[in-house]
């Protein structure tokens, strides 16, 4: 029987060496992830929340080994992929794939928007035939909404949102089972962002079995497109919860404040809301702060907290918290 | 006397090789004392210059070609962009903050001499004087050790507290109109939070008004008292804050609401995302520009001129709107 799990991740480290001076010494480290776990299901889709420097985007890049990793084990697809080598990697890499947060930028100019969509194919040497590689761009195409009579124009020539429907496409080529989103509607207008939203929702209901690792900043995006969010800060898995709980019953500080900080576009619900503003700013990973990475901002910090990181637990079902005051 | 800044029928454009482009078509609003008002609108609907016409800060090609700024009764548009009547308005009368602190700052003076300068200049003050103001309007925007990072550089600095610099070299000189222009967009949602709420306070306790140029529908709702809602260089719908939310009119407001997840929804319901793309500001036809992508057009708006702002019922405040949904609906 097919395991449940499609990925997990087990105390997943990450950390960046400062080099410096002429012979290059290693005079420090940046702990960008530090000891992050959880799992993600079949046909899940799991939000991974938080603020700039938080790790999110690090976390991603490791369980696609774009990174060596320092420390943990990534599991996929039943298969340790954290030191599987390059040769090893290209075979599992057909079935994760990533979409970037500009599809400006990530999209190679000189190339078509057809050559774009099929250059993984190429590279996994999936399809024998010609034949077969344009009817398999054709169907892509028709996937994300694009009509197929586009393949030999150039990314200039498509809108923001096209072109993000161009990298969805490419991201599908070879069917994979996990696709991690980092950060995909922040580069477009809000008019498009929903476009690119309901896009990717109705991708999974058609497609059995994708899961997405969906990492963004914007809280209402994530937990609308959701089953459950995760929530990091400093390098550090907070809380994870179920997106219908996250906002009725966040239970971390941090969390609380981050969703207490995103306005709700409705003057009738934010006069009774309750605004809690974090002072300070989140401190570096370079020097992060002993013992729970928020408690020197955090307002029920007590002694203990700065002793030891507090370890996630689950609280209630399906529910994990990392706090000593919960 | 209420109103403190009357914007009326403000045009600017741009000649460029494609043809002439109007950004800011004709575009009216009223900022009354210690009030927060909101323009709303996707990227080129004419926010940004809309602000950067009232600071005459609009560069060649752009041209103010029409219209009114009446700043306490004297029409700020008949002043040259350079004179000294602009200088001493603009900065300590009008302030505004930028939505990308990093190129509004001079990278080659440190923070202490950029404040110090500005308060030199208005506010008449003598060096020790300025020092003094300026490292407590920097603890006042919440920089920690204020004096000694005085001498530092705008690249020393985070990005939330180089804003923080700017909100403190905005307010530095008591100004009575504060312009934001996307304050927060390239920060993070508690930096956000803390700035806003800075501001907000301002208001409160100063009696400076703010305008709020974003496009986050959320900001508007939690801190405006009126909204401008802006589509193609024109206002399409205004009113208080509360009833533009409770009974949004125009298909464009709508649309806008609808097409945004809400972090407070039970079970994620379907958004509506608003079909198309925004228009073309050259050669605009002179029907509704936002019929093309109008989920409830019906066939006369092809055939009439785009409609002027005409007023409506409002259960929370006067309300203006150039369509209602609710006429088209019965049409249909």
């Amino acid at each position: 029987m097919q395991n449940d799990v499609l990925l997990e991740v087990n105390n997943l480290k990450k950390y960046f060496p400062i080099m410096r001076g002429l012979l290059r010494k290693k005079v420090g480290e940046i702990k960008a992830v530090d000891g992050v776990s959880f799992a993600l299901k079949r046909g899940e889709t799991l939000g991974l929340v938080g603020e700039s420097g938080c790790g999110k985007t690090t976390t991603g890049r490791c369980i696609l080994r774009q990174y060596e990793i320092t420390d943990g084990k990534i599991v996929f697809d039943g298969e340790d992929i954290s030191s599987y080598s390059e040769n090893n990697l290209r075979k599992v890499r057909r079935k994760m794939s990533l979409i970037f947060q500009d599809p400006y930028s990530s999209l190679d100019p000189r190339q078509s928007a057809g050559s774009l969509v099929g250059e993984p194919l190429k590279i996994q040497r999936i399809l024998s035939s010609q034949g077969e590689y344009n009817d398999r761009i054709e169907e892509l195409f028709r996937m994300v909404g694009l009509d197929p009579s586009m393949t030999s124009r150039f990314p200039h020539e498509f809108s923001g949102g096209q072109r993000q429907r161009l990298g969805i496409a490419r991201a599908l080529a070879c069917n994979p089972s996990l696709i991690i989103c980092d950060e995909p509607i922040s580069a477009l207008d809000v008019s498009i962002q929903a476009q690119i939203i309901n896009l990717l929702k109705e991708l999974q209901t058609k497609i059995k079995d994708l899961s997405y690792l969906f990492i963004a900043h914007d809280l209402s995006v994530v937990k609308h497109i959701s089953d459950r969010v995760a929530v990091m800060y400093l390098g550090h898995m907070v809380e994870i919860t179920s997106s219908s709980d996250l906002y009725k019953n966040p239970l971390h500080p941090y969390t609380q404040a981050l969703l207490s900080a995103v306005p709700i576009a409705d003057p009738f619900v934010e006069e009774e809301r309750e605004h809690i503003i974090l002072e300070g700013e989140v401190p570096s990973p370079i020097d992060p702060p002993p013992g729970c990475p928020f408690h020197p901002r955090c307002s029920l910090a007590i002694p203990e907290c700065r002793e030891e990181v507090p370890e996630l637990r689950e609280v209630d079902t399906g529910h994990m918290v990392a706090c000593l005051r919960v | 006397m209420k109103e403190l800044l009357v914007v009326k029928n403000l045009k600017t454009q741009f000649k460029t090789e494609a043809g002439l482009v109007k950004a800011v078509d004709g575009v009216s609003f009223t900022l009354n004392k210690q009030e927060i008002i909101g323009l709303v609108g996707e990227s080129g609907c004419g926010k940004s210059v809309t602000c950067l016409s009232i600071m005459k800060l609009v560069r060649p090609p752009g041209e103010v070609v029409d219209g009114e700024v009446i700043y306490q009764g004297e029409n700020l548009l008949k002043y040259s962009a350079k004179g000294k009547e602009m200088s001493s308005i603009r900065g300590a009368e009008i302030a505004m903050i930028f939505q990308e602190p990093m190129t509004s700052l001079n990278p080659s003076l440190t923070i202490g001499q950029q404040l110090i300068e500005t308060m030199e200049q208005h506010l008449g003050l003598n060096y020790k004087a300025a020092c003094k103001r300026a490292a407590d309007l920097m603890e006042m925007v919440g920089i920690p050790k204020a004096v000694e990072r005085l001498d530092d550089y705008p690249h020393q600095f985070s990005g939330g507290m180089r804003q923080r610099v700017m909100i403190a070299m905005a307010l530095s000189c008591n100004p009575k109109v504060l312009i934001a222009d996307e304050p927060t967009t390239a920060l993070d949602v508690t930096t956000q939070a803390q700035l806003l709420e800075l501001l907000k306070d301002m208001v409160e306790k100063t009696g400076t008004s703010l305008i709020l140029v974003t496009h986050n529908m959320g900001l508007v709702a939690r801190y405006a008292h009126r909204v401008y809602v802006m589509y193609a260089g024109r206002v399409i719908e205004t009113s208080t804050t509360k009833e533009i939310f409770a009974n949004p009119l125009h298909p464009y407001t709508r649309g806008l609401l609808e097409c945004i997840p809400r972090l407070d929804e039970e079970k994620a319901r379907e958004l509506v995302p608003i079909k198309g793309l925004p228009p073309n500001l050259i050669n605009m036809p002179p029907t509704c520009a936002f019929l093309p992508r109008c989920p409830y057009r019906v066939e006369s708006c092809y055939r009439e001129p785009w409609a002027p702002l005409r007023s409506v019922d409002g259960k929370y405040g006067e309300h203006y709107t150039r369509c209602d949904v609710n006429t088209l609906e019965k049409v249909r």
